[in-house]
């Protein structure tokens, strides 16, 4: 019976639990992904067909439902291990809680953004986007989802003991999202007019980095808090 | 074994407060579990014996006072401690999406121990036959089983479970009850609350914590302050 703390063990088994209770809870995976396909179908509906409109606002469409869907997704991340006891286990685990929430929030990403990520081209066809913008766009996706989930995940963690957090939650995450969706779009924007846009690209990733880095300790410290 | 028998104080508590709702449940509470005592905690619903479990085990925070872990303050020595202790709450941690067996799994490489017969251990519990059932399917009883059969591969000392032998039926209580004695034989301690009454471990092997005297106390002075 000998324990091994391995921090990769901890981190991938958890990782696999949770991709596999998705794969059998397939509702969690088109749910936000169909929100953000209707959002999106909606708009050319809604405004008219003329491309000129609808190729300026394009971008900050595409990254609004985007931001919207994943935060829709958010709240199921702790709620189910909360409800019925699993997160006490992992908070009392002898593994590093911040990797475990790191395994988390990874699997939210590969759920929810990865397929975002890969639904947005097909999207901006509709939208008629800027040929040009097209490489922006993927590059700000998934240099973002990411970090709509981490930074998520700290208000969710804050909010998981609460009956009704739901209200609360977007108003604690909300502000952090915006400078993703601000430099997100303006890089958008500036690929279509072939502009340089690498430098919004380095703020996203270094807001990335930042997040990937702190984040996970602040997600631990709020659970601890939410469960006491 | 012969240092095993010798008792050591394994988790101590000092003047723990405990304050829910605006009420006091317990007040000053100390006391000390040493090797190979079987501790039940007692009280009536609502007297603070999930709240005090939570305590010992590092999940919620006293009001006032401290646990300690070998004379060590738990908050400073928490992978020490969440490596010797073994917390089954009330919420047994089984996922209704995942088999029996992957949540067992699941369950021990959580806890750090990678090599591991599930199905050996599910037997042990009477769920041999279900291993690949759905937790969400398994009867109530069948559930909480899948969640104490890590208490058959463990090497925690400390057991800290808040009562286990909800809708377990006679005989799996006393098979229970034989794994606590051997548990407590070789060295660990287990601390428990339950309504009902053991039949195998009974009185002089079984210390128990009364909260029901502070809590009846308090009621009664409440009830004075109101008239």
């Amino acid at each position: 019976m000998k324990k091994n703390s391995s921090c990769s063990q901890a981190f991938f088994t958890l990782l696999k639990r949770d991709l596999h209770i998705a794969i059998r809870h397939k509702g969690d995976i088109f749910n936000p992904l169909l929100f953000f396909v209707l959002v999106v179908t909606l708009f050319p509906l809604a405004i008219g067909p003329d491309p000129k409109v609808l190729s300026i606002i394009a971008p900050g469409v595409i990254w609004v439902a985007a931001l919207l869907a994943s935060m829709l997704s958010l709240e199921r991340l702790f709620k189910a291990d909360y409800t019925d006891g699993s997160l006490e286990q992992m908070l009392l685990s002898p593994q590093p809680l911040s990797l475990m929430v790191l395994a988390k929030v990874a699997a939210h990403w590969i759920l929810t953004g990865v397929p975002l990520i890969l639904t947005a081209p097909l999207l901006a066809v509709l939208l008629h986007l800027n040929n040009n913008s097209y490489g922006a766009l993927i590059a700000t996706l998934a240099l973002g989802t990411p970090v709509l989930s981490l930074l998520g995940a700290i208000g969710v963690a804050l909010t998981v003991g609460l009956h009704k957090g739901g209200v609360l939650l977007s108003l604690l995450i909300l502000p952090l999202y915006i400078p993703v969706l601000i430099f997100a779009t303006t890089a958008i924007d500036s690929a279509g007019l072939n502009l340089p846009y690498s430098g919004h690209l380095a703020i996203i990733g270094a807001i990335l980095i930042g997040s990937l880095i702190l984040a996970p300790f602040a997600i631990g410290a709020s659970l601890r808090v939410s469960t006491n | 074994m012969v240092e095993n028998s010798k008792s050591k104080s394994l988790l101590s508590a000092n003047k723990l407060t405990c304050i829910r709702e605006e009420r006091i449940l317990f007040d000053g509470l100390s006391f000390e579990i040493t090797t190979g005592e079987i501790v039940q905690i007692e009280g009536p619903n609502g007297s603070g014996k999930t709240s005090l479990l939570r305590i010992l085990a590092g999940l919620s925070l006293p009001y006032a006072g401290n646990v300690h872990y070998q004379e060590v303050n738990i908050t400073q020595a928490r992978d020490e401690f969440n490596n010797d202790l073994l917390y089954i709450g009330h919420l047994a941690g089984v996922k209704s999406e995942l088999t029996a067996e992957e949540n067992l799994s699941f369950n021990l490489k959580l806890s750090g121990y990678d090599e591991f017969n599930t199905r050996d251990i599910l037997s042990k519990v009477n769920l041999a036959g279900f291993e690949d059932a759905l937790a969400g399917h398994l009867s109530a009883g069948q559930h909480r089983r899948t969640a104490l059969a890590r208490l058959w591969h463990t090497n925690c000392r400390i057991w800290l479970l808040d009562e286990p032998f909800t809708a377990i039926d006679k005989k799996g209580v006393q098979e229970l009850e034989h794994l606590f004695l051997d548990h407590a034989k070789r060295g660990g301690c287990i601390i428990l609350t339950t309504h009902q009454d053991m039949q195998i471990i009974i009185d002089d092997k079984l210390r128990k914590i009364n909260l029901e005297y502070q809590f009846v106390q308090r009621w009664e002075n409440e009830k004075k302050q109101q008239l």
